[in-house]
C-alpha cells in the first residue's frame, strides 16, 4: 500500500488532504470532526487582528451554480474572515493541536498591511503550537475593500513586503495564498519567493456573480434586494486552478517553490491531478461543504489504490510528474495527425456528433441511412468536439495516422519527425532547425 | 363487507372502498417539479430524434423536454399542443413503450428510456392547470363544418378547424364527449375525470358547438350534413363488437369487454360494480388487458386472458402484458374457446390448444376448461352505422392520405378510417391532418385566402 504521508514545508501530515481555510475550519468543533473523519490537516479559517469582531451579513452568504439533479458545480461566498474573538480561536487552535499532534494545523491570517499589525499577531499564533501560517492574500470580497485579501494579492510588491515581514517576525513556515483574480499568476508567486515564502497555495476564490434573480433583478446571493460579487469555488474552478498551479510549477523563476493546490478538488482523481502538476499537497473546501467530511475516505482510498496500481510508493513520487509535459502551444507537435473514429457497435444513434460538427465545426461527419454516423476523413481536423459531446464513453476515439500515410484532408504525407510552430514554414519568425 | 374475492358468481363490493381507491389510483403518478427536471436532464437532445419519428403526431420531443429542463413548462406544453391538442391524454394513454420511448437512444443504450410520457404529462398538466385556453382563433371564415364523433379524431379535427376560424358542429352518440378517452381507456390511466376536463379545456378555444346523443343511425343523415355544412368529418370509431361464435356464447355472464370498461369508467362508486369471481377474457389486445386487469383490481379472485396465438402476436405490448401479470392476471396463449358451459349462467369455458400450421392456425385436439363466472369478449371492434354512400376498405371507411373519403366533402379519421392503428395518438394525428386538408379545400374557392399560421410556425 502506498504511503500517503506527506511533509510539506516541514509540516507533516498523514495524508496530503488538508481542509482549506474556510467555514469548515472556523471552530474547534468542526476541526475535531474533520480530524476524526481522517483529514491530514487544516488551515484554520482566517484570523484578523485583535479588536471588535468581524461582522458578517445576516442574509445568505452563499450563491450556487447547479448541474443536473441540483448537483453543486460551483459555490460562491461573501463570508468574511472569522467573526469570532481572536482569543477564542487561539485557545481552540492550541487545544486541537495538542490533541492531534500528528495532524497539520496551519493558521490563516489577514491583518492590515502595516508591520506592527503582523508583529502583534504572529507571536500569539506561534504560542498556539500551530505548524505554520498561511497569508490570506486571496479573498476577493469584502476584506479587499478594506485593503486586505486580494487587494494585497494583486500587488506583487505588497506580497513581497508582507511576506518578508512575516519571515523576519516568526520562525513558522510561511505559505502565501494567492488570488486568481490577476492576469499572470507567476508574478505573485515570484514575489512570494522574493519575500522568502516557504510555499504558495492557490487558488483562492474567483470573483463572481453566480446568478441574477429575474423577478427582483438582484444578483445572487441577494441581501435585501442587493448583491455583491463573491468568491467562486468548487468543481467549476478546477481547470483554472490546475493551469495556475502548472504555470508556477513550470516557471523557472519559482522553480522548487512548494505549492499547495486548491480549487475544486472533489475526488481523489482531482487531487492526483493537482499533485502531478506540481502541488505538494491539496486543500479542499467545497467538496466538504457539499458532502461533509466523510469524503476524505474516498480520497485516501482512491489515491492509494491508484498509486499502487502505478507503482508509486510515496506522494513525492507523483508530485510534479506531469509538469515536464506542460508546455507552450508553440512546442506542440504539428506533425501529429489524428482522425475521429466512431465505434458503430457502441454508437446509440443520438446524432449529437453530427449536429455539432455540421453546425459548429467542420462538416466532417456524415449521417448515413439507418442513423449511421461516419467520419469524413477529408474534412476531419481532429478537433475532438464529437468526442466531447458524445454521451457514450469511448464510442468516439481519435486514431493517430501512421507516418507515411496520407492525410486525406491535406493530401500530404504524415511526417514521422516532431515539428512545431517555431520551425514551421508558415511562421514568419521561424528559425531554421540547427 | 358483505362480499370478498371468494364470493361465488358475479358480485359487487369484493373490496372495500379504500382498497378500490388504492387499486384504481394513478398508474404512473405525476412527476413533481424536481423529478421532472431530473428526468428531463436525461434527454440527449438528439439530432433528428428517433422519438419524434416514432410519434404519430410528430411532437418535437427533445425541444419540449429542453423547455422543461430550463423551467419553461408552459412553452413545453405549447410545443406539444401545437402538434397534438390531446397531448394530455396521450401522455397518459399512449403505449410509449412501443412508440417514442422504444425509439429513445437511452433505451438502446441502457434499456431505460427518457420518461417522455410522464414528462409530457408534466408539461401539459402545468399548462392545463392555468386559467384559459392557450390558442386563439383566426378571423371568422363564415364556413360551417360538421364533425361526427367526439372522440380523439373528432376533437382534434374540431379544434384545428375552430382555430382556423371555421364554425364547428360536433355530433356525438354518447352521453359525454371524449369517445374512447371517456369510455375506453383503463380507469387507472386517466384518473380524476381527466377526459372530461380535457374536453372542456379543448372547447375553451370557442367556435365549437357540441351535441350529445345523436348518431348517424338515429337522427343524423350524411346527405343532410353535407348539405348544411361546407365539409363533414367522420370520426365515429368502431361501435360494434365481434361476436364469439361458439356454443353457449349467449349465456348470461358472457359480456363485451368494451361495455365493462365503459361501465367501469362511468361508475360513480366502484364498490357497486359487479365482477365475477373467476373472470375469463378472450382476446389479445389492449381491451383484453384492460378488462382483465380491472377485473382483478375490482376483486376477482382469478382473471385469465386466453389468446389464440403466441404472446409475440398479441397486439398488447409486452409492457402491458407484464402489467397484467403483475396484477395477478394469468395469460394463456395458443388456445381458442370452443364452447361456453353453464346452466342458466356461464360456469366454465372450454378451450382447445392451437398451433401455427402450414395452412394457418390449427387445433391440436387437446382441450381444457377454465372456471368462469364472467367471460369478457375482447376479440375486436367493427364499424357500425357507416353511411352506405361511403366506400369501405377492410371493414373501415376508405380514406386517402389526407383523410378524404370516396364522397366529396366528407373526410374521416380515427379508428373508423382505413390505414390507422387504433391508437388514440394516431386518431389525433388523422383528425388534425384532415382538418388542415378540409381548411384548404373549403377556402380553395375563395378569392382571398386568409392565411392562418399553423401553430409553431
Amino acid at each position: 500500500m502506498a504511503n500517503l504521508a506527506c511533509e510539506f514545508v516541514g509540516i507533516r501530515s498523514p495524508n496530503p488532504f488538508w481542509l482549506a481555510s474556510a467555514p469548515p475550519t472556523d471552530k474547534e468543533y468542526n476541526v475535531r470532526r474533520a480530524f476524526e473523519a481522517g483529514w491530514g490537516g487544516v488551515v484554520w479559517k482566517t484570523l484578523g487582528e485583535e479588536g471588535p469582531p468581524i461582522v458578517n451579513v445576516n442574509g445568505p452568504r452563499y450563491g450556487a451554480v447547479w448541474g443536473a439533479d441540483r448537483r453543486l458545480l460551483g459555490l460562491n461566498n461573501i463570508e468574511l474572515i472569522t467573526d469570532r474573538p481572536l482569543e477564542t480561536n487561539l485557545q481552540e487552535i492550541k487545544t486541537v493541536k495538542r490533541d492531534y499532534p500528528d495532524r497539520a494545523v496551519v493558521v490563516s491570517l489577514m491583518v492590515p498591511c502595516v508591520e506592527d499589525a503582523w508583529k502583534a499577531i504572529l507571536p500569539l499564533v506561534e504560542d498556539t503550537g500551530a505548524d505554520g501560517i498561511e497569508l490570506n492574500f486571496g479573498c476577493p470580497h469584502g476584506m479587499s475593500e478594506r485593503g486586505m485579501g486580494s487587494a494585497v494579492g494583486q500587488v506583487p510588491d505588497y506580497i513581497e513586503m508582507v511576506t518578508r515581514w512575516c519571515k523576519q517576525i516568526t520562525r513558522m513556515p510561511v505559505i502565501v495564498k494567492l488570488t486568481p483574480n490577476i492576469t499572470d499568476i507567476r508574478y505573485p508567486a515570484r514575489a512570494s519567493r522574493a519575500g522568502g515564502a516557504d510555499a504558495v497555495s492557490l487558488i483562492n476564490t474567483v470573483s463572481s456573480i453566480t446568478s441574477v434573480n429575474l423577478d427582483t433583478y438582484s444578483p445572487e446571493p441577494s441581501i435585501d434586494g442587493k448583491g455583491t460579487h463573491g468568491g467562486f469555488c468548487g468543481p467549476a474552478v478546477k481547470p483554472i486552478a490546475l493551469n495556475m498551479v502548472a504555470q508556477i510549477a513550470s516557471d523557472p523563476e519559482s522553480e522548487g517553490l512548494p505549492i499547495s493546490g486548491i480549487g475544486g478538488v472533489t475526488t481523489w482523481r482531482d487531487a492526483a491531478e493537482f499533485l502531478t502538476l506540481g502541488a505538494g499537497n491539496v486543500q479542499v473546501c467545497t467538496a466538504a461543504m457539499t458532502y461533509g467530511f466523510r469524503i476524505v475516505q474516498e480520497m485516501i482510498s482512491g489515491l492509494g489504490d491508484w498509486m499502487d496500481e502505478k507503482g508509486h510508493a510515496s506522494v513525492d513520487d507523483i508530485v510534479g510528474r506531469a509538469v515536464p509535459n506542460f508546455t507552450d502551444w508553440q512546442y506542440l507537435n504539428l506533425n501529429y495527425v489524428t482522425k475521429a473514429r466512431i465505434d458503430q457497435d457502441l454508437c446509440i444513434g443520438c446524432g449529437r456528433c453530427f449536429a455539432v460538427c455540421e453546425d459548429t465545426s467542420h462538416q466532417a461527419i456524415a449521417m448515413n441511412p439507418g442513423r449511421k454516423f461516419e467520419v469524413i476523413d477529408e474534412e476531419c481536423v481532429a478537433c475532438n468536439l464529437c468526442i466531447n459531446v458524445c454521451p457514450v464513453e469511448d464510442c468516439i476515439t481519435m486514431e493517430e495516422l501512421a507516418p507515411g500515410t496520407v492525410d486525406p484532408r491535406t493530401g500530404q504525407d504524415v511526417v514521422a519527425d516532431y515539428g512545431n510552430w517555431t520551425t514551421h514554414p508558415n511562421n514568419p519568425g521561424a528559425c531554421a532547425a540547427e | 363487507m358483505a362480499n370478498n374475492p371468494l364470493t361465488p358468481g358475479i358480485a359487487a363490493g369484493r373490496h372495500s372502498s379504500e382498497v378500490l381507491d388504492r387499486n384504481f389510483a394513478d398508474l404512473h403518478p405525476p412527476l413533481d417539479r424536481h423529478e421532472a427536471l431530473v428526468a428531463a436532464d436525461r434527454c440527449y437532445f438528439c439530432h433528428d430524434a428517433p422519438c419524434v419519428t416514432a410519434c404519430p403526431t410528430t411532437i418535437d420531443i427533445p425541444l419540449f423536454i429542453r423547455q422543461i429542463a430550463t423551467g419553461t413548462s408552459e412553452a413545453a406544453a405549447r410545443t406539444i399542443f401545437d402538434q397534438n391538442i390531446l397531448g394530455g391524454m396521450c401522455a397518459r394513454a399512449c403505449p410509449t413503450e412501443t412508440l417514442c420511448e422504444e425509439a429513445c437512444v437511452r433505451e438502446v443504450a441502457e434499456g431505460r428510456p427518457v420518461e417522455i410520457g410522464r414528462l409530457q404529462r408534466f408539461a401539459t398538466d402545468t399548462m392545463m392547470a392555468r386559467e384559459g385556453h392557450p390558442y386563439g382563433r383566426a378571423e371568422k371564415t363564415g364556413k360551417r363544418v360538421a364533425v361526427v364523433g367526439a372522440g380523439p379524431a373528432g376533437l382534434a379535427c374540431a379544434h384545428r378547424l375552430a382555430m382556423h376560424g371555421h364554425e364547428v358542429f360536433v355530433f356525438d352518440a354518447r352521453l359525454r364527449p371524449g369517445g374512447l378517452n371517456e369510455y375506453g381507456i383503463a380507469s387507472y390511466k386517466t384518473v380524476d375525470g381527466f377526459a372530461q376536463a380535457e374536453v372542456e379545456w379543448l372547447l375553451g378555444i370557442g367556435g365549437i358547438k357540441m351535441e350529445q346523443g345523436t348518431r348517424l343511425s338515429d337522427g343524423l343523415d350524411l346527405d343532410a350534413l353535407i348539405k348544411d355544412h361546407d365539409a363533414v368529418f367522420l370520426g365515429i370509431g368502431l361501435a360494434g363488437v365481434n361476436a364469439l361464435r361458439v356454443e353457449g356464447a349467449e349465456l348470461p355472464g358472457v359480456d363485451d369487454a368494451v361495455d365493462f370498461i365503459a361501465e367501469l369508467r362511468q361508475a360513480e362508486d366502484l364498490s357497486n360494480l359487479a365482477v365475477g369471481r373467476n373472470v375469463v377474457v378472450v382476446g389479445g389486445g389492449m381491451t383484453a388487458i384492460d378488462a382483465a386487469v380491472q377485473s382483478r383490481l375490482l376483486g376477482a379472485e382469478t382473471a385469465t386472458i386466453v389468446y389464440r396465438r403466441g404472446r409475440d402476436r398479441m397486439s398488447a405490448s409486452r409492457y402491458e402484458q407484464d402489467l397484467a401479470t403483475s396484477k395477478g392476471v394469468r395469460i394463456v396463449t395458443n388456445a381458442r374457446p370452443v364452447r361456453v358451459i353453464g346452466n342458466g349462467a356461464v360456469q366454465e369455458v372450454e378451450f382447445e390448444y392451437t398451433r401455427d400450421g402450414a395452412g394457418g392456425l390449427e387445433d391440436t385436439g387437446e382441450t381444457f376448461r377454465l372456471a368462469a363466472d364472467q367471460v369478457f369478449k375482447a376479440i375486436g371492434q367493427t364499424l357500425e352505422d357507416a353511411p352506405d354512400a361511403l366506400e369501405i376498405d377492410g371493414g373501415k371507411i376508405k380514406v386517402d392520405g389526407s383523410g378524404r373519403t370516396s364522397v366529396p366533402g366528407v373526410w374521416a379519421g380515427g379508428d373508423c378510417a382505413s390505414g390507422g392503428d387504433d391508437l388514440t395518438v394516431t386518431a389525433v394525428a388523422e383528425g388534425r391532418d384532415a382538418a388542415e386538408d378540409m381548411h384548404n379545400a373549403i377556402l380553395a374557392g375563395r378569392e382571398m385566402v386568409i392565411e392562418t399560421p399553423r401553430p409553431g410556425e
